[in-house]
């Protein structure tokens, strides 16, 4: 069963690119989002400083993972991108023009962004068919309903569900896996150009993870798609990521070719995030945990360097100075004090510092 | 104490448990020594939970059915009185949760809870059971653990609430610990100081330790052995070694492979690599396939697996329930192994 | 970092299937929707079955009445007064003006049945209205709307009926206007609790990033998922409406007489309760095996439509 497209559709597809390859498609900077809350009854308001200056670029056709622990600012950074919450500050630009634009209102960028939430079943609707589920985007973008159908059950097909079997069901009559599944076909029916990934794999068993993952990279290729991918598992991240951006406390801590980072993190944070993951080598299992407590609480976030009071190269300098993201290579960037030439910190790369 | 202290931790013989007419639990034989960590692994609804729950006798009688042999430390679980079952929870087994919000009760402080449990169980004046709750603190690593005691549960982290349930479960000596997925809702940096702290209390403590999981790298971190369930049945028991680096069972097989680490989607030679699955979903229960229920999965299964397979020695203590052992495993040494390249980093 | 791809392979096309190791088999079930389901969960439900079988006769009764009545419910004799239940004439006795016991409940069904329903049905179409919007929109609407529905709130139901309508004066067209009044609140607040809900589920958020505007997405998203709540609420209301009604007759403010009504012929027997206690007491009785069968039914369809949220 294959998707009718109408030429009109064709000719908009062709339209749809602007900056050509070399233009990030989606830029941000300055992105900032703060909740406000009241300690107890009457209590003293104070800020979550959930997101707080986030910049970075998605290229076009590239996968940009996006990690940290919870607290760190990655699912209201997915919300803001979406336009599901509203920024305090910063500016979006995707394809080269500004989210919310005349040349890019939010409703034409909204058709071409689309995202998959972590839980598959609260994310479809529990009374629709999972067609209905699919169809609804373009139906409400001006495709006739039977076209939309039409279009649904080929989306169907393509994620791997046959028509016939699945089209009718109702959400609750499928597996973690196949709902998972339906929920990629429906952001895909508006014909997105990036799709974000908030956990997407998270919930599901590894083979089922396994599974999804492929299918990601066959559709990524097949519709030149662009991903931005949320997780907390830097396995998963560095098997399908080509960048990685770590979040710490609402900031970028360090932004680099997966491969790089998670081979050799600059910043002391992605570090002790790599030690974290479990060893799956018997005879050398991890012997010492190199972040202990949990997560702070980005309500008050330290000064200077977020990371400083549980980093294990902090010096008086970290808590005093704002450490800014800054190259350490070409395409790497960490924002770390002890990674910058002429900050003051004792392990500061010397080379530069002569030449300043 | 206990009946037999040479009696293992726990051994389960032919357990079964069924709710309805669904057999969950479908003849799953365990032996734990003293002292030992156990990892059972299995992915949702293999029923690596439920054989846990059946050693505490979680179920309620009428709607489940449990049979079998359970013993844990001598004691035949299964044969218990009502009293007795509730001086053996808590006193010889305890178990921790993945959600410790729901161990405990949100109205009393976390310190007052556990002094309660341990003058349950014990002839104990208060000031002396909070020296003991204290000094529990202490042992599971929670920071200023004096102040701790007065918190509401919902004051702590995730982490710290974790904890203080470890210390709870602790809190009246039990030779047996059961968790169950205790690090599943956890970040990964906190998840790795509890399976930290879990190895350090069997070490310490001498406790015997069954952790069910669905994280291959959880088990590892924790586990002297590792039990892999599919289907209500194990199909590979061994040491942790023998299990993750010399996999006898196909369905141990595929879910090493189907493990991103190691495995880049970057380009080689022109094409995009992928990862390796397990084609299909776990069976129906209801429906169980004769035989081996991983055969309609399995890429070695032959008309042999229409029976049940025995389990069979492949090497020493190290069992696979299946027909074609020496092949998976040619097949497992011959194939890709994307398990060692960088699992230390 | 892969090469971008020209936009025009953007265009969708199902030709290529994955690998059909990947695709995860299972046996083919046949679909019957979730309004299948709950009913295939009501039928198995007895104590819903006889209670909407209770329900279904009254109605049935009630619009037959006028036909099938065994004797005139209007015309009285002052001989044959307060008859006992089971006379050989009157089988449900005779009341005060001497008129058929049965055939004036029978008629009285319609009023009754009329005042019980058609209040809940305006105050639910008005009342999941407000709710939905209030609940779907949040914000200042929600607060204005609900701050607003919460005054009504201060009264007693029985007392804000009573009060509409002493103010309204009396009569059916006025009864139900006032009772309407006191179920669109009641309603309108499960509606907004519900919906407020089911607004932060992900497939909201889903059909929000589709571009669906607002008043979309609360008709195809919102509604099927609120409905059956508000419904079920609703149909417990009626019970309640049917009794408010009758109270509102009692005092004189509802149907008049010598029109059969329930609550009415209730208030009028009562000077006879202590010459033919069975005979005043059947109004009542009436009145509960309805407002119980209403009530009974409503549960069952909560129960039945508890599948899976």
């Amino acid at each position: 069963m294959s998707v009718i497209v109408q030429p009109a559709d064709l000719a908009i597809a062709a339209l749809r690119d602007r900056g050509g390859p070399a233009q990030p498609l989606l830029s941000v900077s300055g992105l900032v989002k703060h909740f406000p809350v009241r300690k107890g009854v009457g209590g003293k308001k104070s800020v979550v400083r959930a997101v707080d200056g986030v910049d970075f670029q998605a290229l076009k056709g590239e996968t940009l993972g996006i990690v940290g622990e919870s607290g760190c600012g990655k699912s209201t950074t997915a919300k803001l991108l979406m336009g599901l919450i509203e920024r305090d500050q910063g500016e979006m630009l995707f394809d080269g023009e500004a989210v919310g634009s005349r040349a890019m209102p939010w409703r034409t960028y909204r058709r071409q962004v689309q995202m998959v939430f972590q839980d598959s079943y609260a994310s479809l609707n529990p009374r629709m068919t999972v067609e209905a589920s699919i169809a609804f985007g373009p139906t409400v973008n001006g495709v006739g309903s039977r076209e939309a159908i039409e279009r649904a059950r080929g989306l169907l097909a393509r994620v791997g569900l046959e028509p016939k079997r699945f089209a009718g069901r109702y959400p609750h009559e499928l597996s973690g896996g196949q709902r998972q599944r339906v929920n990629i076909a429906r952001a895909l029916a508006l014909e997105p150009r990036l799709i974000l990934l908030d956990e997407a794999v998270s919930a599901l068993d590894k083979s089922v993870e396994a599974q999804v993952l492929n299918l990601l990279l066959d559709l990524k290729a097949e519709f030149g798609l662009t991903y931005l991918f949320i997780s907390h598992d830097l396995n998963v991240v560095r098997f399908i990521c080509d960048r990685v951006m770590v979040m710490y406390l609402g900031r970028v801590a360090e932004l680099g070719p997966s491969d790089t980072v998670l081979a050799e993190p600059a910043h002391p944070y992605t570090q002790a995030l790599l030690a974290s993951m479990p060893s799956l080598d018997p005879d050398n299992r991890t012997q010492a945990a190199l972040l202990t407590g949990d997560p702070p609480n980005p309500i008050d976030p330290p000064d200077g360097c977020r990371f400083h009071p549980r980093c294990r190269l902090a010096e008086p300098v970290c808590s005093q100075a704002t450490p800014p993201l800054a190259p350490i290579a070409p395409l790497h960037q960490a924002a770390c004090l002890a990674r910058q030439p002429g900050s003051g910190h004792s392990l500061a790369p010397a080379a530069e510092q002569v030449a300043a | 104490m206990s009946a037999n202290p040479n009696a293992p931790a726990v051994e389960l013989v032919d357990l079964k448990v069924g709710f309805g007419k669904v057999e969950v639990v479908d003849g799953v034989d365990l032996r734990l020594e003293r002292g030992q960590a156990m990892a059972l692994i299995g992915e949702s609804g293999s029923g690596k939970s439920v054989t846990l729950r059946a050693i505490l006798r979680l179920f309620p009688e009428g709607r489940s059915r449990t049979r079998g042999k359970i013993a844990v430390a001598g004691r035949d679980v299964l044969a218990l009185s009502k009293r007795e079952l509730a001086d053996f929870r808590g006193h010889v087994a305890a178990m921790i949760f993945q959600e410790p919000l729901l161990a405990f009760d949100p109205v009393y402080t976390v310190g007052r809870q556990i002094t309660e449990a341990i003058r349950r169980h014990e002839k104990i004046d208060a000031a002396g059971a909070r020296q003991r709750a204290l000094a529990l603190f202490e042992r599971v690593r929670i920071p200023s653990p004096e102040r701790r005691l007065d918190a509401y549960p919902h004051e702590m982290s995730g982490g710290m609430r974790q904890r203080a349930m470890i210390a709870l479960a602790l809190a009246c000596r039990p030779q047996v610990l059961l968790a169950d997925e205790p690090t599943t809702a956890l970040d990964a940096t906190v998840q790795i100081q509890i399976l930290l702290l879990l190895r350090e209390l069997q070490r310490d403590l001498g406790l015997s330790i069954i952790l069910v999981t669905h994280d291959l790298g959880a088990a590892v971190e924790v586990a002297d052995r590792i039990s892999v369930m599919y289907a209500g049945r194990i199909v590979e028991t061994g040491t942790a070694h023998q299990v993750v680096l010399d996999p006898h069972h196909p369905y141990t097989i595929g879910l090493l492979r189907s493990r991103a680490e190691g495995a880049l989607a970057k380009e080689v030679d022109g094409k995009r690599a992928r990862l390796q699955t397990i084609p299909g979903s776990p069976p129906d229960l209801a429906n169980r396939p004769a035989g081996c229920p991983f055969a309609p999965r399995c890429f070695l299964a032959i008309d042999k697996c229409r029976e049940t397979p025995p389990s069979v020695e492949v090497g020493g203590g190290h069992l696979a329930a299946c027909w074609r052992t020496e092949e998976a495993s040619a097949a497992y040494r011959a194939g890709p192994q994307p398990v060692r390249a960088e699992a230390a980093a | 970092m892969t090469a971008p791809v020209t936009a025009a392979t953007m265009a969708l096309d199902g030709g290529i299937a994955p690998a059909a190791s990947e695709v995860e088999p299972d046996a083919f079930v046949a679909s019957r929707g979730y309004w299948g389901h709950v009913g295939h969960r009501l039928v198995r439900d007895p104590v819903a079955i006889t209670a909407g079988a209770v329900i279904l006769a009254i109605v049935v009764v009630a619009i037959l009445s006028p036909w099938i009545t065994p004797m005139d419910p209007y015309r009285g004799s002052m001989l044959r007064r307060l008859k006992p239940v089971g006379d050989a004439t009157y089988w449900l006795g005779s009341d005060e003006l001497g008129r058929d016991m049965l055939s004036r409940l029978m008629v009285g069904a319609r009023l009754s049945l009329f005042m019980g329903v058609t209040p809940v049905l305006i105050a639910f179409v008005i009342g999941s209205s407000i709710g939905i919007v209030a609940g779907y929109v949040g914000g200042w609407t929600n607060t204005i709307l609900m701050r607003t529905i919460d005054v009504f709130f201060a009264f007693p139901s029985v007392l804000l009926a009573i009060a509409l309508s002493g103010a309204l004066g009396a009569g059916i067209f006025n009864a139900i206007v006032s009772l309407t009044c006191v179920f669109v609140p009641q309603i309108a607040r499960i509606s907004e609790s519900v919906t407020t809900g089911i607004r932060a589920r992900d497939y909201i958020d889903a059909a929000r990033l589709s571009g669906a505007s607002a008043l979309t997405i609360m008709r195809v998203q919102v509604l099927g998922n609120v409905v059956g709540p508000i419904f079920v609420y609703s149909t417990g209301l009626i019970s309640v409406s049917m009794i408010l009604a009758s109270g509102l007759s009692f005092l004189g403010l509802g149907v008049r007489p010598p029109e059969p009504e329930w609550g009415l012929m209730l208030n009028t027997l009562r000077t006879a309760i202590y010459v033919n206690p069975t005979v005043a007491a059947l109004p009542g009785l009436a009145i509960f095996i309805v407002s119980i069968s209403f009530n009974l039914f409503s549960d069952g369809l909560r129960s039945a439509m508890e599948i899976r949220q």
